[in-house]
């Protein structure tokens, strides 16, 4: 029968071999790149007193540890205040910036753009170390402010991106039309080109916040006495190894996820 | 200026040029442009893509600001105001709606803006909404709309402030072939009942000739004639104005004599009577007839003044009409018949008839 024959599935014509090895290639390399996480999330719940495999059975001991831990409870405080106040003037710096970008034509513009995208790509370190070096001279004392500003640095672009490209879909009618109806040019910008822009905003944001919370290179060189959260479990790492900073990055982990997540569905709704 | 001449001139562009610099120098997208609409009127720019005609609709939108020149509106000089601050308000090709309200937000627009009491807003949405039969659409998203949908809430959310001068952006292109030309004949019935001054921007011929009081027709950014559109169509002032509407016989000869009513024209040895519209002719001049093919009368007698043999060469079916190309000791000719009106074959001889007024003479183009 003519339409049996095509119909028939061609895979079943012709028989293809599994790709095992293939298969194994990929799990492979997911084993690598995700077992230590899985590692350690299991030892944040091994009830063992030192932050080590074999593990011993179930606990959550570590956790209610670390969440009664003042040092910890404060570093974390810390770290949603500078991820915050970074975040924060970062999205509207990015905005600032991605506007004048998209909108005016100026001397030095591609080299603004540049010169704000540039960071991104800096190591840490140089940028820790530059800004150590420039706040020492002005005569800047370490804190969360400097570590604010710091943070600043990579979270304006990172921020801009999708700001700038959102805006270069913008139709450009839009605007014409609102300003022919009569929107004042305040109107305008919070009528019709932010809502449309809106989701971008929020992304770089989200992408920012995440970027800033978990940050660590940046923040040795220029924090003062007080710690943020991923600083304090890496100070902790050479005193007293218990499971209860594997609690804790485990909190980071599940923090960063989440917006991560957060930021797929707010792009997904576009 | 006084009550009457505002009312006269609603609308008016002195001497506007506007310039564009490129790599071939500067480009003037409109030059020494003069222009008046009068209140009340469908005026439409026509011309071609690069003709001027949206830069000169932006000039009065106030999105673009001349290099030289002034701009009026009800008297008022607006060239450097901005457009919100203009009492004008555009329909855009592609209606240019907000995507992100619903429909009645975006008939609102306006008036939200202007800071007026939500129920006022609400009461007159529902009756704009209502008047452009878009009753039960108010909560829809634009795109949740046809195209003449789309144009009506475009139309509705541009009217419903009261402007006093609604500037059209060839609003029909966007929309189908079939409902194009009704909605052609409501854009008519909506300025005659609303006495609003429209200005059009538009390339297509039939719609300007079928919708405006006057049209002014542009050309590399001039204006080439201004006028109703049986002027526009039965005297055209300039060759491209003949050539851009509608179709034309041109017809190279000379000033014989020149008559009280009509002129005797040379054309190729054969004497034709011609009227001179406008055109002070001097004897022994060299000028341009003008003819619109369907002015011929064909095959049978005829008292008309002009007269001559010919001889069919070709011949187009297209409904309507029928065409003809004609061999005539005058050159060959383009001739339109109603169809249906006797049937002509191919190399057939025939006779053609034309009136005198219907032979148009074209002025030389003006010294610059």
């Amino acid at each position: 029968m003519r339409s049996g024959v095509i119909d028939k599935p061609l895979a079943s014509a012709r028989p293809q071999p599994k790709p095992r090895l293939l298969a194994a290639w990929t799990v492979g390399v997911y084993a690598f790149l995700y077992l230590p996480i899985l590692v350690l999330i299991a030892m944040s719940f091994n009830d063992s007193k030192i932050l080590a495999l074999p593990f011993k059975g179930w606990t959550g001991a570590w956790y209610r540890l670390a969440l009664n831990d003042q040092a910890l409870r404060n570093s974390l405080l810390n770290s949603l205040q500078v991820a915050a106040a970074a975040t924060g003037l970062a999205t509207l710096l990015g905005l600032l910036a991605a506007f004048a970008i998209y909108r005016y034509a100026f001397f030095g513009k591609n080299t603004f753009r540049i010169a704000v995208t540039l960071p991104i790509l800096l190591p840490g370190v140089v940028t820790g170390v530059a800004m150590l070096a420039y706040f020492s001279d002005l005569g800047f004392d370490l804190s969360l402010g400097t570590v604010i500003l710091g943070h600043l640095v990579f979270g304006l672009p990172v921020a801009m991106g999708p700001i700038l490209a959102r805006l270069g879909q913008f139709p450009q009618a839009l605007e014409e039309a609102a300003y022919d109806l009569g929107a004042l040019p305040r109107q305008v910008f919070f009528g019709v080109v932010f809502p449309y822009i809106r989701s971008a905003v929020f992304s770089g944001a989200l992408l920012a916040f995440t970027l800033s919370f978990d940050e660590v290179v940046v923040t040795i060189f220029l924090t003062g006495r007080e710690n943020t959260l991923p600083m304090e479990i890496w100070a902790r790492l050479r005193t007293d190894i218990t499971p209860e900073i594997a609690a804790a990055s485990t909190f980071v982990l599940l923090v960063s996820t989440a917006f991560v997540l957060l930021n797929q569905w707010v792009s997904a709704r576009e | 200026m006084s009550e009457d001449l505002q009312h006269e001139r609603l609308v008016y562009l002195e001497a506007v040029s506007k310039i564009y610099p490129s790599a071939q120098g500067n480009v003037y997208a409109v030059r020494d442009l003069n222009l008046d609409v009068r209140s009340g009127e469908f005026y439409s720019l026509l011309g071609s893509s690069g003709s001027g005609k949206t830069t000169t609709l932006r000039l009065i939108g106030g999105f673009e600001i001349p290099e030289t020149g002034r701009v009026f509106i009800s008297g008022e000089e607006v060239t450097w105001q901005p457009p919100y601050r203009r009492n004008v308000h555009t329909v855009f090709q592609n209606y240019a709606l907000f995507p992100h309200l619903s429909v009645a937000q975006n008939v609102a627009y306006p008036l939200s803006v202007a800071g007026v009491a939500r129920a006022e807003i609400a009461q007159r949405v529902g009756e704009s909404l209502a008047m452009f039969r878009l009753d039960g659409l108010g909560e829809r998203r634009p795109n949740q709309l046809s195209g003449g949908q789309q144009q009506r809430v475009a139309l509705a959310r541009a009217l419903i402030d009261r402007p006093k001068v609604l500037l059209l952006d060839e609003p029909l292109s966007a929309l189908d072939a079939q409902i194009r030309e009704q909605v052609r004949q409501e854009l008519r019935e909506l300025q005659r009942r609303t006495q609003l001054t429209f200005i059009y921007v538009t390339h297509d011929q039939e719609e300007a000739l079928a919708l405006s009081d006057r049209i002014a027709v542009m050309n590399q950014g001039r204006v080439e004639q201004i006028g109703s559109p049986q002027e526009i169509y039965d005297r055209p002032t300039s060759q491209f104005v003949a050539q851009f509407i509608g179709k034309a016989n041109f017809l190279a000869g000379t000033v014989q004599e020149v008559g009280k009513e009509f002129a005797v024209v040379d054309v190729r040895g054969v004497s034709l009577q011609a009227d001179p519209g406008n055109s002070t002719l001097a004897t022994g001049a060299a000028m341009t007839l003008m003819i619109r093919p369907e002015r011929f009368q064909m095959g049978k007698y005829s008292t008309a003044q002009n007269q001559i043999a010919g001889k069919i060469e070709s011949k187009t079916y297209v409904g309507q009409l029928v065409e003809y190309q004609v061999s005539t000791p005058l050159g060959t000719l383009k001739v339109a018949q109603l169809s249906g009106r006797g049937d002509y074959a191919i190399q057939a001889p025939i006779q053609l008839a034309w009136n005198a007024s219907d032979c148009q003479v074209i002025p030389p183009p003006a010294q610059p």
